[in-house]
């Protein structure tokens, strides 16, 4: 059984403004019959342009039901402008959150959301202007991509919880594997993590952050090429690694010691580190 | 709040009789049936006469029970096992609607290399015995096909299908962990080499199952280990867990009758209420050839999930093909195979009844379905698309 929150529930036994306004100013729908779930969004506005009247209809489980639920609270009274800028985050966090798994109803929530004003606005958002990365769940390289932004997800998996895209036959892991990347590095250029501060450090100090910054930084990533890599050993400035798994005979293993790890470890330990790798 | 249990597909109730005999083998009565001495040659006794139940309930030898974990250690022990016996042949038939514990097995020796044929049914559930015909050849080393469907309760002709597979002399093995205690088995009649069954099924508790392999057939151990269970599955034999699937098995026996006149009015009762109460429904599998206790229902425009949990809040336990009840994004792979409109696969729900299931239960469920479906489907942007569609909003 799914682990709701109470919030959850309430929004699922006693969904607040369900229907559908006559004549509104906005109306988005997404999701469908074949994908498990869909919801049609309509908006009316006030004299000063605020959202004066919101109602949902939701075919799809209860997160599903809840969100939008939660969706037509939230929005209720903002301007479009406002509205426009809640995102799916914010859905899941005013029901106190949503499995990882259902995160996709948060966002189903923001895309109506975003039709629907663009309905208002008068302009057409079609799926045909955008590629259909995932073709069981009809998935666009757009919503994929805004998933990964908004929620900064990292693997495939997550974006199939944020958007179902690869949870059918998964053929399109490949694809979605790739828009990460682009993604990330974009996110990367965009916002450079700020450097932590390098102080003068103790032997012991420095042999327990270079351990450290290897299990938190550096062996999950080689973990998840299927690789991985034991400290040998470190004298003075020199780290003496061996490569295990999928690495050890990786024809990149040269570029992926000096590359990687080397830069990783000079960003948080030392800017002298010098990495050596053992050969059995 | 009162609990309305309609998932005995799921899990059942351990019998009160079953934990009754149980209870001193955990406490009392501890020894090791393999010792030499009197404190564990009495527990072996007891151990024989629970072979003796469960070949009785099979109509087999005791000699051809083996006792394992559950029944998904049975259905790889029966595959694996068979494969080890035959290393020539690289060939496995199975059908697109079995449980995962046979289905995911078949992937993965479809990984390692062999062939695989599975078989397809019809928008009934049922199986193209030509398609089995087919696919039959000399490289074929098992044929495993469920007896009954968890899903949909849709019973295989085993029988028949086993007098094509055997005529080419090949194993066969069967799943009957949802059949077995619902419709008559009788090896001594049958045709097939291996069966498999799980206690908890059938009123036993959780963590005990079987394999019945018929006498002669090839078979190589999945569990290597000691000389229990006459070398086949090594492991100190589960002796409380044995005893209570005895029990239950005799249980079960004396109770057949019951469960194909008592429960079976019962789930046909509450399948015309439903029908007769909800409109677009839609029973899925085929309606002759069904266990007595199984009835799949989907409700159109309406989500599987929701239906669950709102059912579940009145203290009603069934279970969904859905996919939001799995974690998965898909429904179930049975309803897909089966090509079940999606209109009705997001919303099927699955009652299977017990011994224990009552006539009030029934009226219960008939009383608070049809108000969650209605309330489900006003919430739902399809239904009143359809009702316009057919002229009536």
């Amino acid at each position: 059984m799914w682990d709701y929150t109470e919030k959850v529930k309430d929004h699922f036994l006693n969904p607040r403004n369900v229907g559908e306004i006559d004549n509104p100013d906005g109306a988005g729908e997404v999701g469908s019959l074949a994908c498990g779930d869909a919801l049609r969004l309509t908006f009316k506005l006030d004299e000063k342009k605020r959202i004066k009247d919101v109602k949902f209809k939701t075919f799809g489980c209860a997160s599903a039901i809840a969100s939008s639920s939660a969706l037509t609270e939230i929005i209720k009274g903002k301007t479009v402008e406002e509205a426009a800028k809640v995102t799916n985050q914010d859905i899941a966090n005013y029901l106190g959150g949503l499995p990882v798994e259902k995160m996709h109803c948060s966002v189903m929530g923001r895309e109506a959301l975003e039709a629907a004003i663009a309905n208002y606005r008068g302009q057409k958002v079609t799926k045909e202007d955008f590629e259909v990365v995932c073709n069981c769940f009809g998935v666009t390289d757009r919503e994929i991509t805004h998933a990964i932004r908004e929620n900064d997800l990292k693997t495939v998996e997550q974006v199939t919880y944020y958007t179902k895209a690869g949870g059918g036959c998964g053929q399109c892991h490949p694809k979605i594997e790739a828009i990460i990347e682009k993604v990330r590095k974009e996110m990367d250029k965009e916002a450079p993590p700020p450097k932590p501060e390098k102080k003068k450090l103790t032997n012991i100090q420095k042999i327990k952050l270079i351990e450290d910054t290897l299990g938190r930084e550096i062996i999950p990533a080689l973990k998840a090429d299927g690789g991985d890599l034991d400290l040998i050993d470190i004298e003075g400035n020199k780290v003496y690694v061996a490569l295990r798994g999928s690495c050890s005979f990786c024809p990149s293993a040269e570029i992926t010691l000096k590359q990687y790890v080397e830069t990783k470890l000079r960003e948080f330990v030392s800017d002298d580190i010098v990495v050596e790798e053992v050969r059995p | 709040m009162k609990t309305v249990y309609v998932d005995n597909n799921a899990t059942t109730k351990v019998a009160p009789e079953v934990l009754e005999v149980m209870l001193p083998y955990f406490s009392e009565y501890y020894g090791n049936p393999s010792s030499m001495h009197f404190f564990g040659g009495q527990v072996q006794k007891k151990v024989d006469e629970a072979r003796e139940r469960v070949a009785d309930f099979l109509g087999a030898e005791p000699s051809e029970v083996v006792f394992t974990s559950c029944g998904t250690e049975s259905d790889n022990a029966a595959i694996l096992g068979t494969l080890d016996s035959y290393t020539e042949k690289r060939h496995l038939i199975s059908t697109r609607v079995e449980h995962p514990a046979i289905g995911n097995v078949a992937t993965y020796l479809g990984r390692k290399g062999y062939r695989l044929s599975e078989l397809s049914v019809d928008r009934e559930g049922r199986l193209d015995l030509d398609d089995l015909r087919e696919s039959l050849t000399d490289e074929t080393a098992l044929v495993t096909i469920m007896y009954a469907n968890n899903e949909t309760g849709v019973i295989f002709p085993i029988e028949e299908i086993g007098e094509i597979v055997k005529a080419r002399g090949i194993s066969f093995h069967s799943d009957a962990v949802q059949a077995a205690g619902k419709i008559p088995l009788n090896m001594k009649k049958s045709k097939l080499d291996m069966l498999s069954i799980s206690g908890h099924k059938l009123h036993a508790p959780k963590g005990i199952g079987v394999l019945y392999i018929r006498k002669g057939t090839k078979f190589s151990p999945f569990l290597i280990g000691g000389h229990q269970e006459k070398g086949r599955r090594g492991g100190t034999e589960n002796v409380p867990y044995i005893i209570g699937l005895g029990k239950a098995c005799e249980l079960a026996k004396r109770h057949l009758d019951e469960e194909n006149t008592k429960v079976k009015a019962l789930r046909d009762y509450l399948e015309a209420k439903i029908l007769e109460r909800i409109p677009n429904t839609l029973v899925n599998g085929d309606r002759v050839h069904r266990l007595p206790n199984t009835v799949s229902v989907s409700f159109e425009y309406v989500e599987g999930e929701s239906i669950l949990l709102l059912l579940s809040d009145l203290g009603i336990c069934a279970s969904s093909g859905s996919a939001c009840t799995s974690g998965s994004l898909e429904p179930s792979h049975v309803l897909r195979a089966m090509g079940v409109p999606f209109t009705a696969a997001h919303g099927s729900i699955r009652f299977s009844l017990s011994i224990y299931s009552t006539k009030e239960e029934m009226d219960y469920i008939i009383e608070h379905l049809p108000p969650i479906i209605q309330r489900l489907r006003d919430i739902s942007p399809f239904w009143k698309d359809y009702l316009k569609s057919q002229g009536k909003a």
